[in-house]
Order: structure tokens, then sequence, then C-alpha cells
């Protein structure tokens, strides 16, 4: 059982900025969902992950990338060919 | 070199484009001057890409993805963007930013989804095929809502590079088109190893369909006919069976005991690599922008706020939650041991049977607004998830009518057995048109 509160503190979590008239409707909808989700405590055994690829390497030589211009085209702030960003601290 | 160029006006009277390229370049190859529409996750250079999303709105991709160059390498003419639900988050086309599809069978039907756009545009005939993709039945489920065809490959087969991610482990890029042969000659130009995405495997698609199914074994999970699946539905499914073994095929009963957690191991695990994935959406290298005279946090929070539709902000959360202290070992490691089970169960049917055969969809198309409730419509996906979480081929054809709405016949195969899938398809489908 999740609360408000709890889904306040995910969206906080996640950085994902949440109106608190929104907080009652996904409360309720994380409650069914997740209830939903309880099934898998009925799941048996610990099977391991297989996988066939492990470590797909290249040899570490530099290849051309991107011209900075192309780049920086798509962002909506920038300075001196660097994009800029809102403070970090 | 693309030195020629097709005009492309269509009545998009479906909203299945997000983007058309009126005068699309187009080169010499096996798809000279075909129109190709692509769905709107996936990459084109200087064609805008927003996978059906304010927070991408006016993104422009400065690379092609993987798939796109061998498509133009091949001669088509990318004609448009089409419309999906926002970041392929969705069964029914509904969550788009830039409003719904419509289903050209009924316009009051939702396409299916999330690739209900290019299945739309096909199966309205304003191009012949399109690409589309897969994560837990976004290219099955429109193929079966809006009567065309539509192949999830292997995992691995078709290069994920510039496929803009929502969850890795489970999605595919894969064709979409009016008939099986459509799908395996766009199988021809999409399929292969690619470098840039480490998970490709090197095994081209060269193969020309074959309609020949005698002798092979098709299993008959119960589990796609029983309690939510609609028996109008299922009775068309059966018929398209009985046509199977009418063919040459013959068909035993098998069970995918797995099946009662696939849906809930699906949507932890794709939830969880979403709430990973869409944390690069920041607004800062691309899309809205984010205010630099606040801080971080604040600024974030506000572009995701206002740039995120609620199912992708849902799933972001839903993510987040079950990967944080205390619930791991609750949600994420229990789906993936029952992924692992789901694969298991698969492996078993397949050492006794060629091919799994079963519904594509438990329903017909939705009426529009009817899945309002995020639980009842994620239960839709239920017979589409576990080929995903298995990472085998499957393909949706045409079968028949319900309620004069399309119904899909969905054909299951071993891992890098498509053209296995693709011949069986290719043999219904000719044996009935």
């Amino acid at each position: 059982m999740v609360t408000e509160k709890d889904v306040e503190h995910i969206a906080e979590l996640a950085d994902i900025g949440i109106n608190t008239g929104e907080l009652d409707t996904f409360t309720h909808q994380f409650n069914a969902i997740l209830d939903y989700f309880d099934v898998l405590d009925q799941v048996k055994g610990d099977t391991k992950v297989t996988r066939d690829l492990t470590n797909i390497m290249r040899e570490d030589i530099v290849e051309p990338s991107l011209p900075r211009d192309e780049v920086l085209k798509n962002a909506a702030a920038q300075e001196d060919g660097f994009i800029k960003a809102p403070r970090v601290m | 070199m693309e030195s020629y160029e097709l005009t492309f006006e269509p009545d998009d009277r479906y909203n299945a484009f997000l983007a058309v390229c009126k005068k699309a370049p187009y080169g010499k190859g096996k798809l000279s001057g075909i129109a190709v529409a692509v769905k709107d996750n996936i990459s084109t250079r200087g064609i805008e890409t927003t996978c059906g999303s304010k927070i991408l709105k006016g993104y422009i991709p400065p690379y092609d993805a993987h798939v796109v160059e061998l498509l133009r390498n091949s001669g088509a003419a990318i004609v448009g963007k089409t419309n999906m639900d926002e970041f392929g988050m969705g069964t029914t086309t509904e969550n788009s930013a830039f409003g719904p599809t419509l289903n050209p069978c009924d316009t009051g039907r939702v396409p299916g989804g999330s690739s209900g756009g290019s299945a739309a545009a096909v199966a309205s005939n304003m191009v012949p095929m399109a690409l589309g993709t897969d994560t837990g039945g976004s290219i099955r489920c429109p193929a079966a809502f809006c009567g065309i065809v539509g192949l999830k490959p292997t995992y691995g087969r078709v290069s994920r590079f510039g496929l803009i991610a929502y969850s890795n482990s489970l999605e595919q890029i894969g064709p979409m088109g009016q008939t099986v042969s459509d799908i395996s000659t766009l199988m021809q130009v999409i399929a292969g190893k690619d470098r840039k995405d480490s998970t490709s495997y090197d095994r081209p698609y060269t193969h020309t369909p074959v309609a020949d199914i005698k002798g092979l074994k098709i299993g008959i999970p119960g589990e796609y006919f029983g309690e939510g699946v609609d028996p109008k539905v299922a009775g068309v499914v059966k018929t398209a069976i009985d046509r199977l073994e009418e063919l040459g095929a013959t068909t035993v009963p098998c069970s995918i005991p797995s099946m009662k957690f696939a849906l809930a191991a699906y949507y932890v695990t794709c939830t969880c690599e979403a709430s990973s994935n869409l944390a690069r959406f920041d607004g800062v290298r691309y899309g809205p922008g984010a205010d630099p005279k606040k801080s971080w946090h604040e600024a974030y929070k506000e572009v995701r706020r206002a740039g995120f539709g609620t199912e992708v902000r849902r799933r972001i959360m839903l993510g987040t939650f079950a990967l944080s202290s205390g619930y791991y070992g609750k949600y994420y490691a229990k789906a993936q041991v029952a992924r692992e089970n789901v694969k298991a169960d698969f492996a078993r049917i397949f050492s006794e049977v060629d091919l799994i055969a079963g519904p594509t969809m438990p329903s017909i198309a939705f009426k529009l607004g009817e899945k309002s409730d995020p639980l009842s419509m994620y239960l839709s996906d239920i017979l589409t998830v576990p080929a995903n979480l298995a990472g085998i081929p499957a393909i949706s054809v045409p079968c028949g009518k319900a309620e004069g709405m399309p119904v899909g016949l969905q054909i299951m195969g071993r891992s890098f057995d498509d053209e296995r899938v693709i011949d069986a398809a290719y043999a219904y489908e000719q044996a009935v048109n």
C-alpha cells in the first residue's frame, strides 16, 4: 500500500514534477498496479539471467564523431560552443 | 546516392503521420522509389523525431538510425514519421502528445499501439510498408487491430542503433506491411549485425517466403484461449488454425504456466528500464530548454512535468519505485526470475513443436477512450509480452473479422527462426487470399 506521501517521495526521486491535484489519482492507480505486481511473490526458484553475448569490445581507436555545430543545433541554450545547463550546485 | 524524388502528399485523415516529407529523396536499389513510413522513435537525419512527446518537439536528429541508413541505401523513400504512444508507452496510440491516430477500419476505434501511426498508414494504403517497434506487442497489436501484417523479429536480429530507447532488453525494430512478402522484403534490408549495437547478431535475412508448412508441428497454448480472451476472437483464430492443419501442419495442445507471471514481469522490467532510459530527457541537450537561472533539480522537474504525458510520468515513477531501496528484491529481481521461467517454458515447448500459434490480441480494437484505466490497458498486452520476454520472433497476420473488425493470428517461433515464422504466415495468407 503506497500513500500520497510515498508518491510525492517517488516523484522527488525521479525528478518528475507533480501537481498536488494529481497525487490522489496516481496513488490510487499505483496501488491497483502494485497489487497486480504482487503475483510475483509466488514466483518460485532463483534462475539466474542467462545471456549468450558478453563484453562486446572494439579497439580503443578514435573515430570521427558528429560535428559540434550539428550537435549544438538541438540545444536551446548555448554559449561559446558549449551547451548551457542549469547550475548543479 | 539519393538522386530521385518522390512526391508524397497523402490525405492523412487518420492522423497517422507526425511529419511528412512532401519531396522524399530516394536512390537505386531493392526498394527504389518505394514509400516507407518510419515510426517516430526511430532517428531520421534532418527529419523531426519526437517519439510522440512534447519533450522532443522540434528535435532534429543529426544522424540516421542504422535501419534508416539501410533503407536509404536500398533506395527507399522515407516519406514521413508516424504517430505513436509517447515513447512507445501504450496500446492505443491515444497517449501521443499530438492526438490519437484513428483506426482506418472504424474511425471510432483506436488503431492499437504503440506503432498505431505506422499501422494506419499501411492499412489506409498511404504507404505499402512501414517500420514499427515492438517492446511488448507494439508492432503486432496495431497490425492485428488494423488488419495488416507485422513482425517482431528475434531480439538482436535488427540493430537498435538510433532507436530512442525505452526498454532496451525487450524492444526490437520490425517491419509492418500489407502482405507477408512485404515483411520479408523489409527484413532482407534491415536485418543483420551492426557494430554500433552490441546486442545485434550476425544473422542477416536472405530468405524468400515459401508457402509450405507440411509436416510442421504447431503448439496451441491453452492460455491463449482462456480467461480474458474474447470468445469471438478465439473462434476466428481457431478457424485459422484449422486452416493451418488443412495445409499439412499438425497441431498439439501445450501450456505456458509462466504466463501467470508474464505481464507483471514485463511491466516491472519495462518501467524499471524506462525510469533509467528517460532520465536523459532534461531539456538541455535537446528539447524545450531548461531555465538556466534555476537550480538543476528545480529546472529539471519543471521541464519533465511540462514535457512528459501522464502515462510516461506514471511509468517513470513506477520504475523508480520498483528499483528503490527495499523493493528491488520484491519487484525487479522476481521479474527477472519470472522472465527466465517464460524463456524456459518456450524452450521446453519448442523442443517438441516448430511453432506456436494463437490470437495476437485478446479482443478487437477498443473504442476511443475505452481504456482510460492504466491497469486495464496493461492487461490487454498479455498475449504479446511473452515473445518479448523470451526474445523470440512473433508475427501477426490478418485471419478474419469479429464484429466487422480485423483479428490477428499470432505465430511465434524459436529464436532466429524468423524465416519459418514468415513462411507459416505466408502459407496461411496465400491459402486464404
